[in-house]
């Protein structure tokens, strides 16, 4: 992307470019878990092509087409960013590269880190070396988050964390993690906490995965025991933490509400996956299919909307809570309607439908991850609406 | 495409209108006119004319101020907050749109007489007690060098009080639109007693002569000309039931927080605000459709089936679950008739059905994407 360059003049430049770099392999719409490339220390590329295909990109910046060059990305602008989702869908590209690390850590970081840890943590990020994992909930903060307890003390050149994580999404996986501490007991629950970094090798760090309703164990518990932690992986100021976290559930919010509008699926109509299941659609599920479908469009246009409006400088701030609300049960309502198309093929793991029951299953956690659809109206009746506590 | 984003311009059209209409024409007014029996208003139609408002789609050669569909949504919108009446949909948005696909000196007369408030307009298009203009059975026979009308249509609004007629009608070979003036001969004009007060009516055409120069458009291809209005139309009154969603919501969040029971404002209560968030929501996802179809009829109005089918759609849903919840939610006094979101529920019920419903609707979108 050079200066002066107009978005057409982009489009034909990155047509080419995808042309001669995306690997036949990486072309399907892969949509699936197991298309993911999450990167990481320890990531075991499935395929030539998948690693081809992240190199080739991250060279570019284009795991991150959005963020600054100086730190992995490629520095486009919002209708770049078009251009570059638009033809990706054209040719059915795969996502390069998946992670919290790109979702949340990193938006968290250029909003809030020093420009030293910019260039310390995002670059790896960017080039799928490194690989984060959330450290929020708590057996007894779960909805009522800023309840957490995991404890840091100040030791002068460290923070000794002791306490235990949960629904820590990979954690088993990842190299390192964001975590919510509190680091000061007396100040009132949302203004002791700190947002630490921390190795997952180090000493005392501790997780087991979970076994979840799907058969998979995306979610893990995460033990701390006297882990050290060196003061300078501390995000934004100490007792702060709860500024940086509620700007990063922000993210967090509008990216699992993307998931529902299919806007990452290239925009594929539910007509035509539901088509390719069922020979005739009865009258019952062909109206509840178009009514998701509706809502679907309107939704993805919200996004849009929303995304327009942060441009223009009107950030979303609370009302990203509607935009997960209104994505994460969209996104049950679809999965429930491909259960129905299914029928008996989907009751099947990995049949003839492939992993439908358990992407359907997966579903069911999306309203309650990253703050419930329950939180999500109560802070839109508290602090859009102006309804009384 | 434009951004999904109201422009400085639009903003400020928008806060004019409900500045012009929370004076000139609050929800009170509809109340007088419903009490003395009165459907339409010229004066505040004159006004509107002053404004800019009856031109709002007519070029500016022929007297009008071109703001465009986007801008036009605007007004609507604002329109449907307080339920202002006026015939601003039939006249300003569709026939104005009818009339500009045909490039004369007569439909830039007619379109100057739009512009300047002299002429009103109505779509006689249904028969039946659902939307479907290709099922239309009144017949236009040829007679001549000209026509004979015949046929019954019902569900005119604004038929009772408009000057001309936009009249839908099978020709030999496909469907004809004409341009007559409302009192011609053959024609009798009944005025239906329309639960949202409005002017609305049923039109019986007996043997009503029409000439070729009456055909606006090309005879048998009413749709060339007739698809742009009605869907500038139902975009239009999409945003107008998005306004009054927003109006019936207003009234409803402030009673949340007056109203008090066992000692406190029921706005506390958990199970009523969960329910005004997810209206508040569905209000948000819905504005975007609105937003969406007035930039696709201003930049790509070739490709607007999809996003005003999804906008009257979802406008539709919004409008009704507002009402719905607007009424509940005040409990015994929103079923009084001296209490205003009545109103707010009779007029979403007509603008659901009037330029097709939901199912309608969906059935559009549903065939665009593939089902």
């Amino acid at each position: 992307m050079s200066v002066g360059q107009t978005t057409e003049e982009f489009r034909a430049e990155l047509r080419e470019w995808l042309e001669a770099n995306c690997p036949k392999e990486m072309r399907d719409g892969g949509m699936s878990e197991d298309a993911i490339c999450w990167g990481g220390r320890n990531w075991k590329f499935t395929s030539s092509a998948q690693e081809q295909w992240l190199n080739r990109c991250a060279e570019m910046g284009y795991t991150v087409p959005t963020w600054p060059k100086e730190y992995g990305g490629a520095g486009l602008t919002r209708d770049q960013e078009k251009v570059f989702k638009q033809e990706m869908g054209r040719i059915g590209a795969r996502s390069p590269l998946e992670s919290f690390g790109i979702w949340m850590l990193g938006p968290a970081l250029l909003h809030f880190g020093t420009h030293e840890q910019k260039l310390e943590y995002l670059p790896p990020i960017a080039r799928g070396e490194v690989r984060w994992c959330q450290g929020y909930s708590e057996p007894g903060a779960g909805s009522d988050l800023a309840n957490v307890q995991t404890k840091g003390e100040d030791k002068g050149d460290h923070w000794l964390v002791n306490g235990q994580k949960i629904w820590t999404s990979y954690a088993d996986k990842a190299d390192q993690i964001f975590a919510l501490v509190r680091t000061d007991r007396e100040a009132p629950k949302h203004k002791g906490i700190s947002f630490l970094l921390i190795e997952m090798e180090d000493e005392g760090v501790e997780t087991r995965p979970i076994k979840m309703i799907s058969g998979i164990s995306p979610f893990c518990e995460t033990f701390f025991t006297d882990v050290k932690v060196p003061k300078h992986r501390i995000v934004g100021e100490e007792n702060r933490g709860w500024d940086v976290a509620k700007y990063l559930l922000t993210h967090e919010r509008e990216m699992i509400s993307g998931g529902g509008a299919g806007l990452s699926g290239g925009g594929r109509a539910l007509g035509a996956v539901l088509n390719e299941t069922l020979d005739t659609m009865g009258d019952t599920l062909r109206a509840d299919a178009m009514r998701c479908e509706i809502d679907a469009l309107a939704i993805g246009l919200t996004l849009e909307r929303y995304k327009d409006q942060a441009e223009a400088g009107q950030g979303a701030g609370d009302a990203s809570a509607m935009l997960k609300y209104v994505g994460t049960e969209l996104n049950k309502r679809r999965h429930e309607l491909m259960m129905t198309a299914g029928g008996s093929d989907a009751l099947e793991w990995d049949g003839p439908v492939g992993n439908r029951a358990g992407d359907w299953l997966r579903t069911k956690a999306n309203s309650i991850e990253g703050g419930t659809s329950e939180v999500m109206l109560s802070i839109i009746s508290r602090r859009v609406l102006g309804l009384p506590a | 495409m434009s951004k999904l984003v109201l422009t400085e311009e639009e903003t400020m059209l928008a806060d004019m209108a409900r500045g012009f209409l929370d004076g000139a024409a609050p929800v009170s007014k509809l109340r007088q006119m419903r009490d003395a029996g009165q459907k339409a208003d010229t004066a505040l139609w004159k006004q509107m004319a002053e404004m800019g408002w009856a031109g709002v789609l007519v070029p500016e050669d022929a007297g009008g101020s071109d703001m465009g569909h986007a801008a036009a949504n605007v007004i609507a919108q604002e329109m449907g907050k307080t339920l202002a009446v006026s015939p601003y949909i039939s006249t300003a948005v569709m026939a104005a749109t009818a009339l500009r696909q045909v490039s004369d000196t007569r439909a830039k007369e007619a379109l100057a007489r739009i512009a300047s408030g002299e002429v009103t307009y109505a779509l006689a298009l249904d028969e039946g007690v659902k939307h479907d203009p290709d099922a239309t059975q009144m017949e236009a026979r040829s007679d001549g060098n000209g026509f004979r009308l015949n046929g019954n249509k019902t569900f005119v609004v604004d038929g009772g009080s408009a000057d001309r007629l936009l009249v839908l009608a099978r020709t030999r070979e496909g469907l004809t639109l004409f341009d007559i003036p409302a009192d011609r001969s053959g024609i009798s004009r009944n005025a239906s007693n329309m639960i949202d007060d409005r002017d609305a009516a049923r039109i019986d055409f007996d043997d009503v002569e029409a000439t070729g120069e009456d055909v606006l458009g090309q005879v048998d291809h009413a749709m060339d000309v007739l698809r742009p209005a009605l869907q500038a139309g139902q975009a239009a009154l999409a945003a107008e039931m998005t306004g009054l969603a927003a109006g019936a919501f207003d009234m409803t969040v402030g009673y949340l927080k007056e109203r008090k029971q066992f000692g406190i404002e029921i706005g506390r209560f958990q199970a009523l605000q969960h329910r005004a968030a997810h209206l508040w929501s569905e209000a948000e996802v819905t504005a975007s459709a609105i937003l969406n179809a007035g930039r696709v009829l201003d930049e790509n109005p070739e490709d607007a089936t999809l996003a005003v089918s999804l906008a009257k759609a979802r406008a539709t849903a919004t409008a009704t679950l507002a009402v719905q919840e607007g009424v509940q939610m005040h409990g015994g006094i929103g079923m009084t008739d001296a209490y205003d979101m009545g109103f707010y529920m009779k007029r979403a019920r007509v603008a659901t059905e009037w330029l097709g419903d939901y199912s309608y609707h969906a059935e559009r979108v549903a065939q665009l994407r593939g089902f």
